[in-house]
């Protein structure tokens, strides 16, 4: 709860500097506040406790999730010093950092929740954020469609999870988590149809929220429209933060009714892992080829949702961790070269082996895990779900998984080739030193995790 | 611990050669390997001085000095199991025998940021003496995986013309077949009882004969990609042809023993009764294989294209032998292994060498070397007898031992495996006659002498040939207790 707490000051703070007007201290003094709020976070571990009369509760499942959600937002804010570096962002660069903090709340709540309102209140708040955010070039035209096109479809999506949340309350007569999992288990035969309605029309939001298939058709859109930094925003702590509070809703409320909806879990399922490798490998763009993958990474997640009885929670942390390392670090290094370039084709890394080595090595380290190849994260966390999996019996899906991933090699080999093989385009490439930073700690943070992946296997 | 070192030297060797700038990072990476190679000779001495009667005591310290078993992963439960034996050790001669070779015939070459080149060559020797030594099911796999990475690179920075497509055939080709592989490992991973994958338990506790045939498949697709068995073979060729030369004796004369080796390891003795069941059919497999690529090595007239076939035709005799399930197959087979991989190396350097000097790997585009380069001629014909098993020569044991085995196994079985032994013959010497022999080809005029290295390598194959050739007894003992054991345990009880 503290962290929430003092994330929202931190947001308010970043008001304040628009008023009186020290922006340029602003992000070092948020960096280093989210470092504070990071160190605070830990403290949490192993002291469960509900707030506000049963609204929040710190676990070790949520101050896993926080941590991991402060750890990138700090990432993002370092990488936007240099991203916001025209003068039209230098003048909105309050309003941007207060939106990421608020945008940071909405995460941190969704880890944490323990009511429904409380979960809904965090959606919102993540996304309404995210909506201005990805609207924020103001003079594009396809930021300004990235930014409509999320907010229809996302407030549809939000309409289906109140409408559900209603139902649900219908039936149960409680807000609380706890109760309605209470209500679920003690009539776990004979459920009340309008509880699962109720239930059908939460999960169908959530899997909008985290872009699985059929509801996937935003996302690519949205990210190719929004600027590279949200993008890297979107397909990191967003879909985290989503795919948290997912779990989180169907292991407590849910888990015992989940037979009802589990073909349509295990359709929609096939579908995000297909859909996102095979449309992933005609994609030029390649803010829209990362976005196919994300739908695709969402498939492999999913896999830890529907096989959770099992408790596959340190499954989904630690794939959530190798995919958010290894998908920062790719990000970092395309906005640099996108910036260079002035494209956001594939061919922009073209010759990019020649030109830079050290990027184009970090560029296959990340591309590489997250194609899922030892000895890299990705390639841990891949091994780790597919295995929680198939212990609880889905050995078609894995299979299916496994042969979907074979397809998704090929789009990530695509930019290696490119960066490789193809002859070098003119330009003078040049990161600076924060991005290096990042893209280095990300990386051997991922090869770390690759190669001692026990710590996390057994955390939650 | 011993294992240990001789594993993690070519890794830091890897790390430290990134440092360095210019040619000097060659001999920095020649004099590791041969450390490697001494270090690897003075474990064959402590190894097999476990045979010669020594006290219990001092049997068991030497075995731990072998071996490592650590807990790395509690949940799920890997160990970080290493150690050795006959086949490993074979095994981890071979590569670091050819090592020092490979990495001495770049030596007079002008190659592209060398440093990353060796750092590569160095993590690949890593990778491949993990995967050796692996005794963990998914050590093995990270291992396996890990190889790829390293040669993918090498082919795609300095191979040939259209190496980009090619080298991606290659990866995806062997990533896949590893991927089902690692559903395989899934799946036994939860099938025992134990549930963890080291050797020893999933040797002894078989799963359910019903899920066998499955998991074989599983587990047989990743390593005929890898050997590469017909159907599977379409990667290779061009792959082989495409790689620089260095990466292609790398593919050939050790990465492909990686399936074979797997074939004996993780295949016969995890589910025999699967192996049984499908037995016959991949004895076929390989026997079409081995037609089929003599009769295009026949026709072929590409140098590089024509060992590249050859070199499928014996892998597949291998295989065969391997799944002819008896004594004989399985000794046949390492020595095999380890024959074809000298062998194969000097073909591709031969072939290199009359390449850089004509600048053409048409075979009819040449002729009549053996007038300009009496030295050259004379190795090359070694090599080539080497490699169509003349007596007394390395290929012979191994693969009479093969015919012995395929024989006992089915006659008709071994007659097949005998045409092999013709037809390698006639497209072996009838390339050598083309290239070497005859009138000497307007497109020959000049030979430049061998350079100090190349004959250095030259001779060492030579005469490796030779010594394993006449005396084989070492290799022979070395692998008889391993290849019994996994006789025993691939008996169906």
């Amino acid at each position: 709860m503290n962290t929430l707490i003092y994330t929202a000051c931190l947001g308010l703070f970043g008001l304040l500097a628009e008023i009186f007007n020290f922006r340029k201290y602003l992000i070092p003094i948020l960096v280093l506040g989210l470092a504070i709020i990071f160190s605070l976070n830990l403290q949490t571990w192993n002291h469960p406790q509900t707030h506000f009369n049963g609204m929040l509760s710190d676990s070790n499942f949520s101050t896993a999730f926080s941590g991991l959600a402060l750890f990138i937002m700090l990432v993002i804010l370092i990488l936007s010093t240099d991203f916001y570096s025209s003068t039209d962002d230098e003048k909105h660069i309050s309003d941007y950092m207060a939106i990421l903090m608020f945008t940071l709340c909405g995460a941190l709540m969704m880890f944490s929740y323990a009511n429904m309102a409380m979960l809904f209140l965090g959606i919102e708040t993540l996304s309404i954020s995210l909506y201005v955010m990805a609207g924020s070039r103001r003079f594009e035209v396809k930021s300004n469609e990235a930014g409509f096109k999320y907010f229809l479809m996302g407030s549809f999506a939000s309409a289906f999870l109140l409408f559900g949340i209603a139902l649900i309350f219908g039936v149960t007569g409680t807000f609380s988590i706890d109760g309605i999992g209470a209500y679920m288990r003690m009539h776990a035969d004979s459920l009340d149809p309008r509880f699962i309605v109720g239930m059908l029309l939460m999960v169908f939001a959530m899997l909008f929220k985290v872009s699985a298939a059929p509801f996937h058709f935003w996302s690519p859109d949205v990210y190719e429209g929004a600027p590279t930094l949200i993008t890297a925003l979107m397909s990191t702590l967003v879909k985290i933060a989503a795919f948290a509070a997912f779990y989180k809703l169907v292991s407590v409320c849910f888990v015992f009714a989940m037979g009802k909806a589990e073909l349509i879990l295990t359709f929609s399922c096939a579908a995000t892992l297909l859909i996102g490798n095979l449309v992933a490998l005609v994609q030029d763009n390649f803010k829209r080829l990362l976005a196919y993958s994300g739908i695709s990474h969402a498939g492999y997640m999913m896999l830890a949702i529907l096989s959770l009885q099992g408790s596959t929670d340190s499954a989904l942390f630690l794939y959530s961790v190798g995919y958010a390392v290894a998908s920062l670090a790719a990000f970092a290094i395309a906005i640099t070269v996108f910036k260079a370039t002035d494209t956001e084709s594939i061919s922009g890394f073209n010759g990019l082996g020649k030109k830079n080595p050290f990027l184009a090595a970090c560029l296959t380290m990340a591309m590489l895990s997250l194609a899922g190849i030892p000895p890299f994260a990705g390639f841990f966390g891949k091994y780790f779900i597919f295995s929680e999996a198939f212990r609880n019996g889905y050995e078609q899906m894995v299979f299916l998984a496994i042969i979907s991933s074979i397809i998704g090699v090929f789009y990530y080999m695509k930019v290696i080739v490119a960066m490789y093989s193809k002859p070098a385009n003119e330009f003078e490439i040049k990161p600076t030193f924060s991005y290096q930073m990042v893209i280095v700690v990300c990386l051997i943070l991922s090869l770390v995790l690759g190669l001692y992946p026990g710590v996390f296997t057994k955390l939650l | 611990m011993l294992t240990l070192i001789l594993l993690l030297i070519p890794l830091f060797a890897s790390l430290i050669a990134l440092l360095f700038k210019g040619e000097s990072v060659k001999w920095f990476s020649f004099i590791i390997s041969i450390f490697q190679l001494v270090f690897t000779l003075y474990i064959y001495f402590v190894f097999s001085s476990l045979n010669n009667g020594l006290d219990k005591e001092i049997t068991q310290s030497i075995k731990d000095s072998l071996s490592i078993n650590i807990d790395w992963i509690n949940s799920p439960n890997i160990n970080f199991n290493i150690g050795l034996d006959g086949m490993s050790l074979l095994m981890v001669f071979l590569t670091n025998l050819l090592m020092p070779l490979i990495i001495l015939s770049g030596l007079n070459k002008n190659q592209e940021r060398p440093q990353i080149l060796y750092s590569l060559m160095l993590l690949m020797n890593f990778a491949l003496i993990g995967v050796f030594v692996s005794f963990d099911g998914f050590l093995y796999y990270i291992f396996w995986e890990l190889a790829l990475i390293p040669i993918y690179f090498i082919a795609l920075n300095w191979g040939g013309p259209n190496r980009a497509t090619v080298t991606l055939k290659f990866f995806i080709y062997t990533l896949a077949g590893s991927l089902l592989m690692l559903f395989g490992f899934l799946y036994l991973y939860w099938a025992t009882p134990s549930h963890n994958l080291s050797w020893v338990d999933l040797t002894v506790n078989h799963i359910c004969s019903c899920k066998q045939g499955f998991i074989f498949w599983m587990f047989f697709l990743a390593f005929a990609i890898k050997i590469p068995i017909i159907p599977f073979h379409t990667w290779q060729p061009d792959t082989y042809s495409t790689a620089p030369t260095q990466g292609t004796m790398l593919l050939s004369g050790i990465m492909l023993k990686m399936g074979l080796y797997s074939l004996l390891r993780w295949l016969l003795p995890v589910v025999p009764n699967g192996v049984a069941e499908y037995t016959p059919y991949v004895i076929a497999l390989c026997f079409i294989g081995v037609v089929y690529a003599s009769v295009i090595a026949i026709m072929q007239t590409d140098i590089k294209k024509l060992f590249a076939y050859s070199s499928i035709a014996h892998v597949g005799l291998i295989a065969g032998g391997i799944f002819a399930l008896n004594m004989q197959g399985f000794q046949g087979a390492l020595i095999q292994m380890l024959a074809h991989g000298i062998n194969v190396v000097g073909l591709f350097y031969c072939a290199e060498i009359i390449i850089s000097r004509t600048g053409t790997s048409d075979i009819n585009s040449l002729g009549g070397i053996r007038v300009l380069s009496p030295r050259f001629a004379m190795y090359f014909l070694i090599i080539v007898l080497g490699s169509v098993a003349l007596p007394l020569t390395n290929g012979f044991i191994g693969e009479f031992m093969l015919l012995f085995g395929l024989f006992e196994y089915h006659s008709w079985a071994g007659f097949i495996a005998g045409l092999t032994i013709i037809l390698g013959a006639v497209y072996m010497l009838r390339m050598y006659q083309k290239v070497m022999l005859g009138d000497v080809n307007e497109n020959v005029t000049v030979f430049e002498n061998l350079k100090w290295n190349e004959e250095l390598i030259l001779a060492i194959i030579a005469i490796l040939i030779f010594a394993f050739g006449v005396f084989p007894k070492p290799v022979l003992e070395l692998v008889e207790p391993i290849a019994s054991h996994i006789f025993k345990l691939s008996f169906i009880k």
